[in-house]
């Protein structure tokens, strides 16, 4: 028997020690009110993300045109801001996971950023993902599914990334004149990752007509607009629901209506449901949380709270692996490092430590393969090459992060409260360095799991 | 030498969904002794040049509008002879002796269905999916490579390894497969490994996957140092510089690379990928192409040598590129982003050496765009007609399932 408040720290937070809740209930409590860790860590924004983009596009452009000293250097300027903002991209969710009142809340954070993830196409893009996070993910994880959908979608970050800025009605003002036509890429994710989930019962005509209703979303310098010579006139019917008129508000209504269809509810419940319990979840559990969207028209905090009062929600068993990026925060948080220091390394010393071991668990940060984010399976991250960079993080990582080790028989308590079983307690103390019980302890299956 | 267990997914796993639950193809797979034995003798090694490879600066063609068009490259060292009417980038001169055994083939003006856009990003997420323009671009899941496998039944995960550090989207897919990186160290002393083991026990997981990880990296030790030591100058001249880019493939580590790679096809492993960063030449490309070029070469030699004769005999090495570059230089000495390229071919199953596909030439109206080498070929025909020859694949297969909606065309020949 794990105590709930430790069950909760681990399962439904970054570890232990943990943040104090105990129960649904001061879980959920957790997630009312405005988002605190965008005021304690603030990141930058889509204008700043897109600026910089453009600036650091430009600048590249004018060394290879020009080929002078000036557009070289300034060039090299450009990729060494890059490589400051690359790290700043790690810092802020670390710090932010070690500083924050309520775990829960940003693990819902990162699921639903990787439910819809962005990845930086261009290599200037690279502050675009975290500024989605913030504007798109972040004050909506306690909303409806529908708020969270439309936020998304319509961000410049998304729109870049999924191909939309580059889709235009073949029929409209610009599609005539420039021979340009529609590109289905966000359309088709919406209704194939976002929403309704690959196995539903949808047709490649209704991705083609969802296509062909959001064109005129569009990115300018400054962030989203819509562009009316872009779209493509007439109505469009998607699921049997055709939608008419001008500007962003059919849009708009798609969105919501997708957002509530009984397939959406099912993937999002299940989805959310591997994500903290199980890989298998248990089926009872799952048919809870679709009912729960079902019945409020797709209020997330209804569907956590039926995660969280079922009974397998609480199953000792620990099922699922840590990705690596929690990993590292439990790590972290073990250690008793907080925020501050996270914000405060030097540049070298970050990306050593943290910011290239994260890539070589097999998780480069913001960089997913595709746009369906990271894998979810136990066995995609435990391999032995991923396990092995674990392993080698856990014995060496440590004593660079904090000036005193902890005693390992006290990190064990400190680390794993009742779950450390006999083996780990055993072993942690039987190394033959600080460094290497510390490593042990780390490098156990107990604090892998989740 | 211990039970290689079949369940271990390597990184070609990540990103499939989790519909494909490994551990129930589990009993499947174990049913067959040796994974490999339904692919037969013959080894297939898929190198991806990341960054677009000058096809038109590797395999020369002899005409006066290349030298015309590139007038700061003419400079450059001169071309090796290679056939009738092309000459071999000096820095690929090592491989001569394979062209003489008839161990190294070229196909030219080749590419993938990407056209127009030249993003890197796109064009490589289109050469390792094999699919055609009709799937949208990111909506890719899974490399051709593990759809090849996912036809013959009977497999196990170390039927095909990554090699490296880099995501290979290649591999990635529901078909269980390995990766290892030989420049993962995994320092232990005797103590810390018993003790590891020791809190592995009970979850099987880790117990398999870190036992494994103990095995891999014992026997990769050796190796790597090698690399290493080699490469101390390099790393060391580097550190004391400004701080650089994570590189995607740097120089460092390629023999330890190539003598993983050697390791386990010498074993049960019929199928190797890893990839090659560097190509990239968008300025003074005389000087910028030595490098990866040198890289490839002492790849292929490495990989030749290190299998010996017999293995090499059964073996074809495929080095491709996203898209190839512009005809003419740029502003800088350099090229950019193109389309049509060349694909390089070795391996003691080639039937003999050869500049093949057809030569499109270099006016500006044979060109693509009136800009860049007009592709001839599909670079994934190629590539299938390999895999029908060693692997016997149905054409119907290599066309349906594996690279959806490909029309293979001719029998190039161009496998003993």
């Amino acid at each position: 028997m794990i105590p709930p408040a430790e069950l909760a720290a681990i399962r439904f937070g970054i570890g232990l020690p943990g943040d104090g809740a105990a129960d649904a209930r001061v879980l959920m409590d957790g997630l009312s009110g405005p988002d605190p860790m965008l005021a304690a860590h603030p990141g930058p924004g889509a204008s700043e993300a897109l600026e910089f983009q453009r600036k650091g596009t430009e600048t590249a452009g004018q060394a290879r045109k020009l080929n002078t000293p000036a557009a070289i250097e300034a060039d090299k300027e450009m990729r060494r801001e890059r490589r400051v903002k690359q790290l700043l991209a790690l810092r802020l969710p670390l710090a932010r996971a070690l500083d924050a009142p309520s775990a829960f809340r940003e693990r819902l954070v990162h699921f639903w950023a990787d439910h819809f993830t962005v990845i930086a196409k261009n290599g200037f893009g690279v502050l675009l993902p975290g500024a989605f996070v913030d504007e798109a993910i972040r004050p909506h994880i306690g909303g409806s599914f529908a708020d969270i959908l439309r936020a998304s979608t319509l961000h410049p970050a998304m729109l870049g990334y999924l191909d939309q800025v580059q889709s235009v009605g073949p029929k409209s003002r610009t599609g005539r004149r420039r021979e340009r036509g529609l590109n289905e890429n966000l359309a088709r994710e919406v209704i194939e990752l976002h929403t309704l989930g690959v196995g539903a019962s949808y047709t490649q005509a209704d991705v083609t007509q969802m296509a062909e209703l959001l064109t005129g979303l569009t990115v300018n310098r400054k962030g989203f607009l819509f562009r009316p010579e872009m779209a493509e006139p007439g109505a469009e019917t998607v699921l049997g629901v055709t939608y008419d008129g001008d500007g962003v508000e059919p849009i708009l209504a798609v969105l919501r209506d997708i957002a509530t269809r009984p397939d959406t509810a099912a993937h999002i419940a299940r989805k959310l449901a591997v994500h903290f319990v199980s890989d298998t979840p248990d089926e009872g559990m799952v048919q809870a949380m679709t009912a729960a969207f079902a019945d409020t028209g797709g209020d997330l905090p209804a569907v956590y709270r039926a995660m969280l009062d079922h009974p397998s929600a609480w199953v000792p068993e620990l099922a699922k692996a840590r990705q690596p990026l929690d990993f590292i925060v439990a790590a972290l948080r073990a250690l008793g490092v907080d925020g501050a220091r996270l914000m405060d390394m030097g540049e070298g010393p970050f990306r050593k430590i943290l910011f290239t071991p994260l890539a070589g668990m097999g998780q480069p940060w913001q960089s997913p393969r595709g746009p369906d984010g990271w894998p979810e399976v136990a066995e995609a991250w435990i391999t032995p090459q991923l396990l092995a960079a674990r392993v080698t993080w856990a014995m060496a990582a440590p004593s660079r992060l904090v000036a005193d080790l902890p005693e390992p028989e006290a990190l064990l308590t400190r680390a794993l409260g009742t779950v450390a079983d006999a083996r780990v307690a055993w072993a942690a103390v039987r190394a033959e360095t600080r460094d290497q019980g510390v490593g042990v302890i780390f490098a156990s299956p107990m604090f892998n799991r989740r | 030498m211990m039970e290689r267990r079949t369940f271990l997914r390597g990184l070609g796993a990540l990103g499939c969904s989790a519909a494909a639950h490994p551990l129930m193809t589990t009993v499947t797979l174990a049913q067959s002794a040796s994974g490999a034995a339904p692919l037969g003798d013959h080894r297939l090694v898929v190198i991806i040049l990341r960054g677009a490879m000058d096809g038109l600066d590797v395999v020369r063609p002899v005409d006066p509008i290349l030298a015309k068009l590139r007038p700061s490259m003419a400079e450059a060292p001169p071309a090796l002879p290679l056939a009738d009417r092309f000459g071999l980038h000096p820095s690929l001169g090592g491989l001569l002796p394979l062209w003489a055994k008839g161990e190294l083939a070229f196909a030219h003006a080749v590419s993938t269905p990407y056209r127009n856009k030249r993003s890197h990003f796109d064009g490589q997420d289109l050469l390792e999916a094999g699919t055609g323009m009709d799937v949208p671009l990111g909506a890719h899941r899974e490399g051709w490579l593990n759809r090849m496998l996912q036809a013959v039944p009977g497999l196990t995960a170390e039927t095909a390894f990554a090699v490296g550090r880099d995501a290979l989207p290649l591999l990635a897919g529901r078909q269980p497969t390995m990766s290892w990186a030989p420049d993962v160290k995994l320092a232990l002393t005797a103590q810390t490994q018993l003790l590891l083991e020791h809190v592995w026990h009970d979850d099987e997981l880790f117990r398999e996957s870190g036992t494994e990880a103990m095995q891999l990296a014992a026997e990769t030790a050796g190796a790597g140092d090698e690399g290493q030591d080699q490469d101390m100058s390099m790393m060391a001249a580097a550190e004391t510089a400004a701080p650089k880019e994570p590189k995607a493939n740097g120089t460092a580590g390629i023999d330890g690379l190539i003598d993983f790679a050697v390791s386990r096809l010498a074993g049960d492993t019929r199928i190797a990928a890893f990839s090659q960063g560097g190509w990239d030449t968008h300025r003074n490309q005389a000087r910028a192409l030595q490098g990866p070029l040198s890289q490839l070469e002492r790849s292929v030699l490495r990989l030749s040598e290190g299998l010996g004769p017999q293995v090499w005999g059964k073996t074809i090495l495929l080095a491709m590129t996203e898209f190839g570059r512009t005809v003419a230089e740029n502003g800088t000495g350099g090229t950019d982003h193109g389309t049509g390229g060349v694909m390089l071919m070795a391996g003691g199953a080639l039937k003999g050496a050869g500049v093949l596909g057809r030569w499109p030439g270099l006016e500006e109206a044979d060109l693509f765009d009136r800009r860049d080498l007009m592709p001839t070929s599909d670079v994934r025909s190629w590539a299938a007609w390999a895999m029908h020859h060693l692997y016997g694949l149905d054409r119907q297969v290599l066309e349906a399932a594996v690279f959806p909606g490909l029309d293979m065309g001719d029998d190039p020949g161009f496998v003993a």
